[in-house]
């Protein structure tokens, strides 16, 4: 199926012929899976996503949600898409069996999703804000809520949020507001406004089930006192039918930059428009323990952040796609060394500094790709390894990866959206071509899900320091086996690569030597640009040794790339880690008035 | 109700397609294969009709090996079987060996109802399903926009280019399915699941009871003498406008009988 959203020759290769992911189903969890039913899954996954996604991605950006005082009015083409997602049994893909899903390795889920997010990054927000917050309950709710918020999830009829910021409360949770009276029925009364809540009110299915973090009455302050809540748009009555209103109102609608399709909202809880079971306060269930909120939510973070780099690569990649088909189409001037002006113009790719901007988005969004696919199969690694002592290193390398799936699309994937522009020129610049859009859309996953800066503070600061140091060791050994087992045709590289990762864990050490966060920290930033490059090229390294011996365009194209990568790209970690070894607390020691 | 879906795997429509040197045949390997769209569409009309009506859907393919694909894309969608006629020996056969193949399958069956796409999207012909009718007898109710069935009557609005007729056969019979008539589903992952144990019977001409003399390339009606790639698309022609543009834009169109 031709379309410019993804290569699914190249999804099909890192899938099947370097994560081999099909040798998962020996495992008792996947055994009812087989390489057949993947790639139909798969194919249907972009069938959907061409039909059903892709044709109204422009539409809902230009007609954004909008909200006559009463209702939100969303274009119909977003249900009828969800409608067919939800039918095709995706929603529960990846779900446990036990509440009505597939099983299906995640790492498949995920590449099927990429799909959808490549084609309406706006419209594919609200199956993954339900996916995840069905994922959460699972874990973490009673027999009874899986069954009254989960399964209706699973099969369509419900949607579901996450509600964390507040208006003044962003990346700090610690300091949330929105307190949770107790009742003497075992539920809670929720009050306070929640702030960018995506999917937050509209229309489509038959409820919205809200995750609202909050703060029990008599909780202590700080982010040991928060408990996580759901709070449905509508009660729901014993026997599965819808009950009263709730009293969640929408306060109103943000208007965005990017992914408009998506509704953005302020929500209110318990102001007192609705009135459930005769007052005021929107009836909430504790979900697991009290004060345990923030804990369910960081459970959920790993995958959360893999689906926002994922989205980050999706749209990168379909801006690199638009950008080379432009290219190979569009003629305009002449080769610098072409003399006659009555020669035929060329098309613009080529010319060296098109094919500059498009073999460096072809290793950013390839690059990606394979970050977040490999990310995904340690979910899957983890969750089947044989021994508790294999899924807890599994567990660590995940951990140290998570970050880095989320911020390095975010920022390079970003890149190659903005090559795309450049690449179409003038033409990129304006809202007739869809390159711009997929910018403004992209430029929201650097900021949502733990904004880059946290991601850079979250890498250097926890994850490659848990257990003294275990988490970037983990790291190290999947980097220098990945070296052991390149070819001697790629030794260069693979030495280039030891170096550097080698590099990096002196540079750890150097930074955390006096145990300081003050000046460990004050370059947190240069450290994730560098980790993060450090490790697209080793799976570069994997994707050229998956290449090696084998013929044809698609493969030159790999060994293309990775070469550009290490050629290009990784000397950038050079000065990077120069700054770090360096010590430099200018970030920390400048006057802000200075600025 | 018993209903026999005959389907085709093609070349997606949106490939560059090719001709293979050797034989003169569609080359198949180097593009992606997919079930033929309007096939999909006379799946979806027979599931339609037997979640009315009850009973059961097969779904009847003559091809190579990865022409299962397009089996289990149609089983996926909720048909309930497969038979895969799959011999070297059809390998090139033409539109009236393929019609007398399925005949052969079909006259040892029990159906209501076959269905059939309108037409394939690689060949384009449109004439097997009328021929398979006429092999096998039975009334063809050919370009369906709408079908129904009431007990042993079939009744289908039979698209034209003034608006439809109206046409009625007794079952046994054979229709044809246009585009307009439904909006297939996608296939859903439980059905990817379910159709991974769906029965497919594998035939050879032998056990389809076919005379190998009448099916294969060297059978064919007609023959590809030879071919050549399509040119590269010609400069397009600029009409310099005078004043008399208008007049100048009119003749071209004339000339290549758009107007």
């Amino acid at each position: 199926m031709a379309n410019l959203l993804l290569s699914s020759r190249d999804v099909e290769f890192l899938l099947f012929e370097w994560l081999k992911v099909d040798s998962l189903t020996s495992r008792p969890r996947y055994s009812e899976h087989s390489r057949e039913v993947f790639d139909a899954v798969l194919a249907l996954s972009e069938q959907i996503a061409v039909e059903e996604f892709a044709p109204h991605n422009r539409m809902s950006d230009v007609q954004e949600p909008t909200f006559d005082g009463e209702r939100v009015h969303i274009i119909p083409e977003v249900e009828k898409a969800l409608t067919a997602f939800a039918n095709s049994g995706l929603i529960g893909a990846g779900m446990d069996a036990s509440v009505g899903g597939e099983q299906l390795p995640h790492v498949i889920s995920r590449a099927c999703f990429t799909w959808f997010a490549a084609a309406n990054s706006a419209t594919s927000a609200y199956p993954m804000l339900s996916m995840g917050n069905a994922n959460l309950l699972t874990r973490y709710g009673t027999p009874e809520q899986i069954d009254r918020f989960v399964r209706p999830v699973v099969e369509g009829r419900f949607f579901g949020t996450m509600c964390l910021s507040e208006p003044d409360v962003g990346s700090s949770l610690a300091d949330v507001t929105t307190r949770a009276v107790p009742r003497d029925d075992g539920s809670f009364r929720v009050f306070g406004s929640k702030m960018w809540i995506s999917a937050g009110d509209h229309e489509m299915g038959e409820n919205i089930v809200h995750l609202v973090l909050a703060r029990a009455v008599g909780s202590p302050p700080g982010a040991k006192g928060l408990s996580l809540f759901i709070v449905p748009r509508f009660l729901v009555n014993d026997d599965g039918s819808l009950g009263e209103r709730n009293d969640v109102v929408l306060g109103g609608l943000n208007h965005k930059m990017g992914y408009r399709g998506t509704v953005n909202t302020l929500l209110n809880f318990g102001e007192g428009k609705h009135t459930p079971g005769g007052e005021a306060g929107a009836v909430g269930y504790l979900v697991g323990e009290q004060n345990r909120g923030l804990d369910y939510m960081f459970h959920m973070m790993n995958e959360a952040r893999i689906a926002v780099g994922a989205s980050a690569v999706a749209l990168g990649y379909s801006g690199y796609l638009h950008a080379l088909d432009y290219a190979r189409t569009r003629p305009q001037g002449r080769l610098a060394w072409a003399k006659d002006p009555s020669s035929p113009q060329v098309p613009i790719v080529r010319h060296a500094d098109v094919r500059r901007m498009l073999l460096a988005s072809k290793s950013y969004v390839e690059g990606g790709l394979a970050l977040i696919l490999y990310t995904a199969k340690l979910l899957d690694e983890q969750a089947t390894a044989e021994t508790p002592e294999h899924a807890d290193r599994v567990g660590l390398l995940l951990d140290v990866l998570t970050p880095i799936a989320k911020g390095w699309p975010s920022q390079w994937c970003l890149r190659a959206n903005d090559h795309a522009i450049q690449v179409h020129g003038g033409y990129g610049y304006t809202r007739e071509y869809p390159v711009e859009q997929m910018y403004r859309d992209n430029r929201l996953n650097p900021i949502h899900e733990g904004t880059d800066g946290i991601q850079g503070l979250d890498l250097l600061g926890r994850k490659v320091v848990v257990r003294n140091g275990e988490g970037l060791r983990v790291l190290v050994e999947a980097i220098t086996a990945a070296t052991a087992n390149a070819p001697e045709s790629l030794s260069e590289y693979a030495n280039t690569l030891n170096e550097a990762i080698m590099r990096v864990a002196r540079v750890t050490a150097l930074l955390w030597k006096d145990g300081d966060a003050r000046t460990a920290l004050a370059n947190s930033q240069a450290y994730a640009d560098a980790v993060g490059h450090i490790v697209v090229a080793w799976l570069w390294l994997e994707q050229m040794t998956a290449s090696e011996g084998k013929t044809g365009a698609f493969y030159d194209g790999k060994r293309l790339a990775g070469r550009y990568f290490f050629t290009h790209e990784l000397p950038r970690t050079g000065p990077m880690l120069d700054l770090l070894e360096s010590g430099d607390t200018l970030l920390v020691d400048l006057d802000d008035e200075c600025l | 109700m018993k209903i026999v879906v005959c389907i085709k795997q093609v070349p997606d429509s949106w490939a560059d397609k090719k001709l293979s040197p050797e034989d003169s045949t569609l080359d198949r390997a180097s593009v992606d294969r997919v079930l033929n769209e309007l096939d999909e569409y006379a799946v979806e009309a027979a599931l339609q009709l037997t979640e009315a009506h009850g009973g059961d859907v097969t779904v009847l393919t003559m091809g190579p090996e990865d022409a299962a694909e397009a089996l289990r894309r149609a089983l996926s969608m909720g048909a309930d079987a497969g038979i895969h006629l799959i011999d070297d020996g059809l390998s090139g056969t033409d539109a009236v060996g393929t019609s007398y193949a399925l005949a052969q399958v079909l006259q040892s069956r029990e159906f209501d109802l076959v269905i059939f796409g309108s037409e394939s999207t690689d060949a384009r012909m449109s004439v097997v399903p009328a021929m398979v009718a006429e092999r096998l007898s039975l009334p063809q109710l050919t370009f369906a926009g709408k079908v129904e069935v009431d007990g042993g009557t079939v009744r289908i609005q039979r698209v034209t280019d003034y608006g439809y007729d109206e046409v009625e056969a007794s079952t046994p019979a054979l229709v044809s399915v246009v585009e307009k008539i439904n909006e297939p589903r996608y296939p859903s992952f439980k059905g990817i699941m379910a159709a991974k144990k769906k029965p497919v019977e594998k035939l050879t001409l032998a056990d389809a009871g076919i005379d190998a003399s009448q099916v294969g390339l060297a059978q064919a009606w007609s023959a590809v003498d030879s071919f050549a790639a399509r040119p590269p698309r010609e400069k397009g022609t600029i009409v310099e406008d005078g004043g008399d543009g208008g007049a100048k834009i009119a003749e071209f169109l004339s000339t290549q009988k758009f107007i």
